[in-house]
């Protein structure tokens, strides 16, 4: 043991490092590696055209999960271009003895609720995936971001990726969350405070009570959002509520091997006076229901509040009015009472069983407003069971909402779940750029509570006032 | 995959002074379908270069012919958003060789180098400079130089530095990417795996 403090950031990357390349990247081991079907095609093309095999094939995982229907998944899918896609993944990964969950596979789902749902996300690993919300699995205390399809290659041909060690930056929330207030709220919270870019250069830990005191699955949500801060990603120490999570799922280790890992990952805390190149504090108290109004996720406030001016947003000018324009949004309007078109529940960053609770508890007993198409998406089939197990599915159905089948589905439009254009979502995913959910599509970002309050009333509604206790 | 090596780009520049560009604007979402990485120049900034009916927007910098060149000058926190790849591969299917702004998203940056595109981070008052002499003069040309690590308006020898790891510029100098690099290594990395704990 080192006797300088050292932060959790530094304890894992160091741990993996194979070689610091001087005034160059370090080459960084990689435990676990997620494939999907969208940028892994490239990757295999270049190791097959190099010649060379897939040095560790037990070490990767494919899921499809970007371009596949949500509905009617037992059929053929009907866009080529995707049915291409889907069958390159999963012939890649039959040739190279990779394991994977398919379109159709009782544990498919979404790669990074799939990931840590069946064991395969342990504290302290590294992990990468051709996919920016790999910040995702930094809620096991894991170092995990986004890669290029470059990099994806690196990794199936040496299980190694060059990086140059990012810079470190602590976010510490004390306090209580206030009624309504999920951990989205937290995160859109946190992306508003510091800008869309406000943590570029930075590998984040969240620390603090509101985090201690937060489940799993609200981990996921945060760590998940990191990147729409600019941070490469963003971890928490492991602890009970970590190590019960993980005791028990399917890859998790069992027996000698799991006493051994825990003693470990018991040792994955930043030490006392550890120091960080930036640290923020922010108050639990001063966090209420967020949603967004523009067209990055920095551009975000409290429900009860009106659209900033220009000359209150850390934007430049110019773009901050081609962001309003886009979203056909003025400055100093209420977002109160704006009338919406659909709601999407799902994705990586709300798609898992709490966010579906969450969604029912405020829909129990209402009805679904007429003017909402809402589109509800587990992440996996594991969620979507156990919101059957759950009697959730039934508290859906009576208010008027069917649930769809796995997949990323409207975060990103990638398969037929496209917003309209000119039409406004509450989006319970992580993007509210231009066209993201379909071109010209305009979306507000916020959390199930949110999106539940507006699917039953059809416009921007404070959940404070559906929610009876605290 | 190979790429043209980096020594000396002279070259005019097109401008593209917005905030946040993030990469579900240079290439959405509904492009990255192919296998294959071909054709993704076409599809560059599709929605702010096409109308749905696929006829050009004329007021967007890409349709205006007053503007060329293999230089792109944009916003800060260029590149922000998804890791896709295919970002950079149509920047660089497009024909731009180097991209400058004040500061970049982190994955951006990082795929940027990985297919041969440079990109330059300068001050938010050299950036601002840039924008103002290529409105002055579409026809400004602009010298990045690698090697020096420099990029200078040839007209008026306004000059800043730039920085970039030695490796990586070493890499992009000779045209060789990491994996030429990582394979030289695989005994440390084979001997570092036997005593992973997962």
């Amino acid at each position: 043991m080192s006797s300088k403090p050292t932060t959790l950031f530094d304890k894992v990357w160091d741990a993996h490092t194979v070689r610091s390349i001087p005034d160059g990247p370090d080459v960084l081991f990689i435990d676990r590696h997620f494939i999907h079907e969208v940028t892994s095609p490239v990757a295999f093309l270049g190791i097959e055209n190099r010649g060379i095999p897939v040095l560790y094939p037990q070490r990767t995982f494919a899921t499809a999960d970007h371009n596949t229907p949500t509905i009617h998944q037992d059929q053929p899918v009907k866009d080529p271009l995707s049915a291409k896609q889907l069958a390159a993944l999963s012939s890649n990964a039959q040739k190279y003895g990779i394991s994977i969950w398919a379109l159709g596979s009782p544990k498919n789902g979404i790669v990074h609720v799939v990931g840590p749902e069946n064991g395969i996300t342990l504290p302290g690993m590294t992990i990468v995936c051709g996919d920016s919300h790999t910040s995702t699995h930094g809620a096991f205390g894991c170092i995990a971001f986004g890669i290029g399809t470059s990099e994806v290659e690196m990794v199936l041909a040496s299980q190694c990726i060059m990086q140059p060690k990012p810079k470190k930056m602590r976010i510490t929330i004390n306090g209580k969350l206030g009624k309504g207030v999920l951990p989205k709220d937290v995160a859109l919270y946190m992306i508003s405070q510091i800008t869309a870019s406000g943590a570029t250069g930075y590998f984040c830990e969240y620390a603090g009570e509101v985090f201690e005191n937060m489940s799993m699955e609200g981990r996921m949500t945060v760590c998940n959002m990191s990147i729409e801060m600019g941070a490469r990603g963003g971890m928490i120490a492991p602890d009970e509520t970590t190590f019960n999570y993980v005791k028990g799922r399917d890859k998790a280790p069992k027996g000698e091997a799991w006493d051994e890992a825990l003693a470990y990952w018991k040792t994955l805390k930043t030490d006392a006076d550890a120091v960080f190149d930036k640290e923020l504090v922010f108050d639990a108290e001063n966090i209420e229901p967020q949603i967004t109004y523009g067209t990055n996720p920095g551009l975000g406030t409290g429900i009860t509040h009106t659209i900033p001016k220009a000359t209150e947003v850390k934007d430049g000018e110019a773009s901050y009015k081609k962001s309003l324009a886009y979203m056909n949004f003025e400055e100093g309007q209420p977002l109160l009472g704006k009338k919406i078109d659909y709601v999407f529940l799902g994705s990586c960053t709300n798609g898992r069983i709490e966010d579906f609770r969450a969604f029912a508890k405020v829909v129990k007993g209402r009805k679904k407003a007429d003017n909402i198409t809402a589109w509800l998406v587990p992440g996996s089939h594991i969620v979507e069971e156990q919101i059957k197990k759950e009697g959730i599915l039934d508290v859906l159905n009576e208010a008027g909402f069917e649930l769809r089948q796995p997949g990323c589905s409207a975060c990103l439009a990638m398969n037929d779940d496209k917003i309209p254009a000119g039409k406004y979502a509450v989006s319970t995913s992580n993007r509210n750029f231009e066209g993201r959910q379909g071109p010209g599509a305009r979306t507000l970002l916020a959390s199930p509570y949110v999106a539940a309050a507006v699917a039953v009333t059809g416009v921007v509604t404070d959940p404070r006032e559906l929610l009876s206790e605290a | 995959m190979a790429y043209d090596k980096f020594t000396v780009l002279r070259s005019t520049a097109v401008p593209m002074p917005i905030e946040n560009v993030d990469t579900d604007q240079i290439i959405p979402a509904r492009f990255l379908k192919a296998t294959e990485r071909k054709g993704f120049g076409d599809n560059l900034f599709r929605d702010w270069r096409y109308n749905s009916d696929d006829t050009p927007k004329k007021d967007f910098v890409l349709n205006n012919p007053i503007y060329s060149g293999k230089i792109l000058v944009g916003g800060k926190n260029f590149g922000s958003g998804s890791s896709r790849e295919h970002a950079a591969w149509a920047i660089y299917d497009y024909g731009f060789r180097c991209v400058v702004s004040s500061f970049f998203a982190d994955i951006f940056k990082g795929n940027s180098l990985n297919v041969g595109i440079l990109p330059v981070t300068v001050s938010e008052g050299f950036l601002d400079t840039i924008f103002k002499a290529i409105e002055a003069d579409p026809k400004t040309e602009i010298e990045v130089n690698l090697s020096d690590q420099t990029i200078t308006l040839l007209a008026t020898g306004e000059q800043e530095t730039f920085d970039i790891n030695g490796y990586k510029k070493h890499n992009l100098m000779n045209g060789y990417d990491d994996i030429d690099y990582l394979q030289a290594m695989k005994s440390d990395i084979t001997a570092f795996a036997e005593k992973s704990l997962y």
